[in-house]
Formats: structure tokens, sequence, C-alpha cells
């Protein structure tokens, strides 16, 4: 069985400005945030789990909002700015990372990204969020390994830190 | 010893931290003379490195359960080391770390903890030994005269931390026995301790293999029969390869690969492949059809698994009879990373990267697949984005599949599973259908219990059909049945097991037999004390007379829950226990129902595991498990037609969320008892439990999964 070849021809650049840096990123425009980010700029941390904004594995702020990478193509945020988990703090020092490793919340660890941006997110418009607020914004987050109620009293710790309770 | 340590000692500059002392060789393990029970090669398992870092080489993968830190603590406790000082890694894939029990290197039946209990702490009371001697060598004092804490020895006024040590102490011969401590001196065994593996979990900085990235990688997605029993007639890649980033297409043994620069270019050329696939013979499977047939096989006995007195008999002339079925649908893992494995291969050497629970299968398999030995074959085991047994399987499917893509394509590929490819790709929880017949007496107590399964076998037709199948019983289709306190109470009673064969590939799902067995002994139990009149958690006490620690799991879990008290209106409580992988789980739950949708509030969970070693740990497993358990009761169900699974991503295989994550109290029971697992054992009781709040509250008797309200 000869593998068929052909030559690739990825052509287009486009500017993004991901964690305060622009960068010249080799891209379509239709081209889903989330692949620019993991396979051409090679920030791997957010990640990829349903492609259809199901899971929120691959969430991301633009502008400060929380998003899914997987449906957002790169071509409608090349002016904005565009923050993944590598960008919330340089050492796990952000309230919210405080807290998720003080109530010991992850386990598989791989929709942990998405978890924190959503909920940094969450925090930033409301700083004392209730737990039917909790529901209402984390239950785009899809945790098979179910830590949601450590997820629920990390957001709520979050929230006394961020408000300098603790 | 015959062979000489030092031989295979490797030291290599290190940067800042100085020299590390690496001195790990598989092949020791081979070279040692057949012994009784020989120790362990603690070089294997440990390491101390001159800036007095501990790092523990995990023989299993840590895929969420907490290893990746009661490991290390098993380690840290003999050791006396600085916890702060403790890292983790995955061990390549090698005999020495062949799991205890069988041999082979792999990690799930809830047994890393309880299986290398014995093991780790002997490799760190072994290196705790060799680091003394050789400071009492330095200071030519009794060893007997030295005090260990936190990493540093103290002889009068003598003192060294381990890393000033550790070169010395590994040209020493190891000792040839070693007493463990007492369980009254333990420091760190029993006690909450947080997760080792946090700090790269919550900053992005955890590598899975989904996240493995090199210069000259390239990304596949396969293309694979939409039906199982389906297979490839032929296929035209021009639109494929006329999308930009796609570099090759390739037939495989499973589809076509679109082999591409990056995922998103690969899957956008998989879209455009145009390929005429041959159906099933026979037309494939039909889920509806199959159920069907399935009870229609239930209603005579299959293969003997159990048989005490005269069954038959004794349900003839019981007073009362009670009979029902019970109905679970094919189930997926859906770990939320998507399945992935990257290979490279570089001449008979081949190196993959991947989150696999099965080193020793995905080393054979890739070995025979490139025509070379499996010590040419490196696995670097990452990090896994969940496993609950899909990433352990008998035909190492997604390496397999892996390791021909990159020899199609003639390049380091990565090959990538879509959210899709993982809804219907197969390898799930079997479906089963249980028929139960219970004879009782005047009293409502069992005399004669009758339960026949019917299931597909999970080993059959793999190479661990050998190790797992016995007299046509596959243990796991029944797992739980034979031994089950409630048929033993029965005088007479027997377990009978049919395992019809289908094309759809079957596999263990987190808890294996437990998902479906716990189900139809706890919903049939209270319907027992419901004909009874009895009150569920006084009737299964009864029942359990002489099994003091499912008693009390029980009645901890219902009186936390306040079965006493009445629940408040509108809402019910139900009960369910099981004992699986040597650990005992009651759960309590409290549910009311809105729109015939059902709600679950709380869990009470009483868990007797044996000695725990780490509390914080345990509780998170039960916690998961039960959310686990609890997408399975509320949601889980893929449909078949025409061989082919309907369903496709979370919209239509939905699992639970935030919004429906109940309350979760945890309480660990102390416990005596041999140490069993807890990955797993939390998650069957949550079915029926749930099931039976729900009769409770609306007398309704649900005996199919999900959970469905009329």
């Amino acid at each position: 069985m000869t593998p068929i070849a052909r030559k690739s021809t990825l052509s287009r650049v486009i500017k993004l400005d991901i964690n305060g840096k622009v960068r010249e990123v080799d891209a379509t425009a239709e081209m889903p945030l989330l692949w620019v980010l993991r396979d051409v700029v090679g920030l791997v941390g957010t990640k990829f789990g349903c492609g259809m904004a199901q899971c929120g594995a691959c969430t991301v702020h633009v502008d400060g909002k929380p998003i899914r990478a997987c449906v957002t193509t790169a071509g409608s945020v090349v002016t904005k700015k565009i923050t993944t988990i590598e960008g919330l703090s340089a050492d796990g020092s952000h309230p919210v990372q405080r807290a998720w490793a003080e109530a010991d919340v992850v386990q598989c660890g791989y929709c942990q990204s998405g978890q924190i941006m959503t909920a940094v997110a969450l925090l930033d418009h409301n700083p004392e969020p209730t737990d039917d607020d909790i529901d209402a914004a984390m239950s785009g987050n899809i945790c098979r390994c179910g830590t949601y109620v450590r997820v629920r009293e990390a957001i709520h710790l979050a929230s006394k830190l961020k408000r300098g309770a603790r | 010893m015959t062979y000489s340590r030092r031989r295979f000692i490797k030291v290599s500059a290190g940067a800042a931290a100085g020299l590390a002392i690496s001195f790990y060789v598989p092949n020791v393990a081979r070279a040692v003379p057949a012994q009784a029970k020989p120790l362990p090669q603690p070089n294997a398992f440990l390491r101390i490195g001159k800036d007095d870092s501990v790092t523990v080489v995990l023989a299993h993968s840590e895929m969420g359960q907490g290893i990746w830190t009661g490991l290390a603590m098993l380690i840290a406790e003999e050791l006396d080391c600085d916890w702060s000082k403790v890292k983790c890694e995955h061990a390549p894939a090698a005999p020495v770390y062949g799991h205890p029990t069988s041999g082979m290197q792999m990690t799930g039946g809830s047994s890393t903890t309880r299986g290398e209990f014995e093991r780790y702490r002997t490799v760190g009371a072994m290196a705790k030994d060799l680091l003394v001697r050789a400071a009492a060598a330095k200071w030519k004092v009794a060893p007997a005269t030295i005090k260990v804490e936190a990493g540093v020895m103290t002889s009068g006024t003598n003192k060294a931390t381990f890393g000033q040590l550790a070169e010395a102490a590994m040209l020493l011969p190891p000792p040839s026995a070693v007493k463990l401590k007492d369980a009254k001196d333990w420091k760190l065994i029993g006690k909450p301790t947080r997760r080792l593996d946090t700090p790269e979990k919550i900053t992005g900085k955890a590598m899975f293999g989904m996240d493995v990235q090199f210069p000259g990688l390239h990304t596949a997605v396969v293309a694979r029969p939409p039906a199982f029993g389906g297979k490839l007639k032929t296929f035209d890649a021009t639109a494929a390869l006329r999308v930009p980033g796609v570099v090759k297409v390739v037939p495989t043994a499973t589809g076509v690969a679109v082999v591409a620069k990056h995922f998103w270019a690969a899957k956008l050329g998989r879209d455009k492949l145009v390929i005429d696939w041959a159906p099933p013979d026979g037309g494939g499977v039909d889920s509806t059809k199959l159920i069907a047939e399935f009870r229609a096989l239930a209603k005579s006995p299959g293969a003997l698994a159990k048989k005490a007195g005269n069954v038959e008999t004794a349900l003839t002339s019981a007073k009362h009879h009670l009979e029902a079925y019970y109905e679970f649908p094919y189930l997926a893992h859906a770990p939320m990373e998507p399945l992935n494995a990257t290979v490279k291969i570089d001449g008979d050497k081949c190196e993959i990267w991947t989150g696999t629970q099965f080193q020793t299968m995905d080393q054979m398999v890739a070995s025979k697949i490139l025509g070379t030995t499996p010590d040419k074959v490196t696995i670097h085991t990452m990090f896994l984005g969940g496993g609950f047994g899909r990433r352990a399987t008998p035909t190492s499917d997604f390496v397999a599949e892996a390791v021909i893509v990159a020899k199609a394509a003639g390049l380091p590929v990565k090959t990538v599973w879509t959210r899709e490819d993982d809804i219907r790709g197969g390898y799930y929880r079997p479906a089963y259908v249980h028929r139960v017949q219970v004879g009782t007496d005047d009293k409502g107590m069992p005399t004669a219990w009758d339960h026949t399964v019917v299931g597909q076998s999970i080993a059959t037709g793999t190479p661990l059909e050998m190790f797992m199948v016995k007299d046509g019983i596959d243990g796991t289709s029944v797992e739980g049945l034979p031994d089950s306190p409630y048929l033993e109470k029965a005088p007479a009673h027997r377990v009978t097991l049919h395992s019809p064969r289908t094309a759809i590939p079957v596999l263990w799902w987190r808890s294996v037999g437990a998902t479906h067995v716990a189900f139809a002994l706890e919903c049939m139990v209270d319907e027992l004390a419901h004909a009874a009149g009895k009150d569920p958690l006084a009737y299964r006490v009864a029942l359990l007379d002489g099994k003091p620690r499912h008693v009390a799991a029980l009645k901890l879990a219902a009186e936390q829950a306040g079965w006493r008290t009445p629940p408040a209106a509108g809402r019910a409580r139900g009960l369910a226990i099981h004992e699986s992988f040597g650990s005992i789980v009651a759960e309590c739950v409290e549910v009311s129902v809105d729109h015939k949708q059902i709600r679950v509030h709380s869990v009470t969970a009483a868990v007797d595991c044996g000695q725990a070693v780490n509390p914080l740990g345990i509780e998170a497993q039960v916690q998961s498990s039960i959310a686990f358990g609890l997408s399975a009761a509320l949601h889980g169900k893929l449909t078949l037609t025409g061989g082919a699974v309907n369903e496709s991503n979370f919209h239509d295989y939905p699992v639970v969320r935030m919004s429906e994550m109940p309350k979760v109290a945890v309480h660990i029971i102390p416990s005596k008892a041999r140490m069993g697992g807890i990955g797993e054992p939390a998650t069957a009781p949550i079915a029926p439990a749930v099931a039976n709040a729900v009769f409770a509250l609306t007398r309704q008797r649900l005996r199919a999964l999900p959970l469905r309200l009329a």
C-alpha cells in the first residue's frame, strides 16, 4: 500500500495577541483558535475535548470573557486580547489557582484549564457567587472525574481569597 | 547478589541542582537469581538527587486516581525524607515494573495502592537502610546511633542530608531484609495529603499524550467504518489531499488515515475523503433488537457460575415469588482526553508517547506490528486525561492503530481521535440483561434465588481469555454475584451466564461487573423488602447478618443521611450497598422528581476499604465514582442501528455536569480489614440507590438504565 503524497501549501499569516504578546501565526482565518493555540503556537494547556462547545475544556478568555476556542475562528479574534491558562499566572499564584490547590481539586487534570478559566471569568464579574451562580456559570465545563464538589468549594474559597478575607 | 550494582550506576551532571544519581536499569530484574520472594530493586523505583530531591518512579499510570501522591507516600513513609522534596515520574515500560499480582505493567482493577503497599514501602525502607549505612561508614559510628528525620541524618555532632550521602549509599550492597514500620509509627500513611501533581495541573503544564509535540511530528485522524463489522472497500483521497496542510493519506487496518501538519488540517482532510464502506454481514447490530434477544435468552439458564441446593424446586415450593428483568445499555467511557498516541519509528526501534493503562500489552502489540522485540519499543507514559478502563485494551487498539499509521506514513505521527470517534469507536461497557427470580418464606426472606445474566464477554477473543474465562464463565460478567451475601442467604441459589457474541468491541468500564450486578442485586433486595412490608434498611441488615462490615457501612450511611427522620416534602431516600475490589461502599441518596426529571440532592457514602492511605484521595475517588455512576444512572445510553452507534458527542451522550452534581458526604470507616481498592467501588451503588429512592417517591420501579420515569 503506497501512500499517496502531496506537498503542503499552508499560506496565510495572521496576527494574534496571546497572553499580552502579539504573534504572527501561520494559520487561516477559518482555523479554530484552539488548534492555532495548540498546534501552531504550541500552547497546549488549552485542551481539546469535544470540538463543538459542549465540554468547555478549551475555554480561554477573549477580552476577558470566557469563550470556547474549539468553535471560535482565529479570524474572529485578530484584534482582541486572548488569555490562556498559561497567561493566567506564571507560577500558579492567581487566587483561583491557589484555591484549586488548597481544595485539592484536580484528578486527571485534563479539564482543569477550562474549569479554572471559566471560574476566573465568573469571579471577575461576580465576586461572591452563590451555588446557583456557580451552577449556571460552570455547567458548560464537563469533568469526567467528577471534581465538581471540590470545584464548587474552590470557587467559594477563591472568592474569599480575592476579597482578601483570608 | 550476583551482579555488581556499580556497573549500573550512571552519574549525570545536573544544572544548579548538582549531580543527580540515576541508576535505573530495567534489565537488572532479569539478572536477579530466582529467590523465594526477592526484594524489589530500589534503584528502579527511587532516585535521590544530590539536591536532596526524592524522585519516585511509578510502575502505574496516573489517570486522576491519585497514585502520583499515594505511591510516593508509601516510599516516603519508610524513607523518612522531606515530603516537600518528593517528585514523581512514570516508569518506562519494562519487566521490573510488572504488577506484583499479574506481572504485567498495567493500571486497573483498583489495585495499585493495595498491590504496591508492600513493594513501595520496602523500597523506601531499603533506601533508608543504605543511606544510614553510608552515614555510619563515613562517621565511623554504629548505624543504630543514627537518627533520620525529614531527609536529615544525625549522630552526635554529625549531620548530613540524604543528597549528601546518596552517591555513597548507592555503592553499598542492598540489604537482604528490611523491617517495615509498625502502623502506630506512621507519619504519612493515613493522613490527608494533598496531591503532588496539582502545580502542573492548575497551570496547564501537565503533559498529556495529546500535548506531545516535537519537530517533524505530524497529526493523523482516521476514518473508521461507521458500522461495527463494516470494512473498507475503496476510497478516493483527491479532495482530501487538496486541503492545505494535508501531507499524506494512507489506508490502515482500521480504515483510512489522513496525515497532516496539524490536527485541523487532518480533520478537514478526513471530511473530504470519499469512502465506500462494505456494510457488516447480516446488516449489523440493532440495539433494540439485541436487548429483546438478550431478554429471550435470559428465559433459560446459561452456563453455570454458581449453584447451591436445587433452585428450581425451592422456587416452586416458596411461599412468595418475585421475578424481574434488569436492562443495561452499552456505555462509552468518554474520558475528557480523547484517545491518542504518538509514534516515532527509527529502524527496528520505536518510541511511543501515550496515556495508557497497559504498557506491557502496548509494547507487545507494537513490537509485533513492527516485526521487532518488545524491548525495542520505548513507551513514554504521559498523564492520562481519564482512563476508566478505556486506556487498557487487551488489543491495545488505539496504540496499535497509531503504530500502523506511523509505519504506513513513514513519518512520526500523533494519531488523534475526535470525540465522535471516541463515542462511536467501540470498546464499550457491554449491554446486559439480568433475569432474577426469588422465592421467599412467610417472613419475606429469600429461600431461592435464581439469577441469569446475558451479555458479551469482555475477555473472550482477546489474549486475556485464557486467564479470565473458566468453564465458559468470564468472571467479569458475573462479578459480585456468586459470592453475594444476599444469594448466600438463600439456601438454594444459582447463577448462570449467557455470553452471546456480537461485532461490538467491549471492555471494562469503571467498576466493571459491579456496574450491572450491583443494580440488579440492590434493586431486587429493595423489591423484596417492599414485598415483605419491611424497612429497606432493616431488611438489608437482616439479610446481611454475619457480615459486620457490610452492616456497619450500611447503618453509618443511613444514619448520617438521617434515615430515621423523614425527608423534606417531595423528597425520598434510597439505599444501596456493594462490595467490589475488596472494599465495601454503602450509599444513601435523597432525590426529588420534577417534570419526570430525577434530581439527586445528596449522597451520603460510607466506605470500608481497609487501611486508608490517603483519606483526602479516598474522598476524591468516592466523589468521582459517584459522578461517574450517576452519569450512567441518569443519562448513559448508546444505541445502534445497522451496526452503527447513533450518539456522537456530549450533546446526545450526556454526562453529569455541575448543575446535576449532588452534595456528597464521605465517611471512611476506620478498618483493620485487608486493604481494598478505591478507584472504582463507589461507582456501583449510586444507580440502585437512586432507583430505590425514586421508587420510594413515585412507586415506579425503574428496572432499566438509564432511569426514565413513565
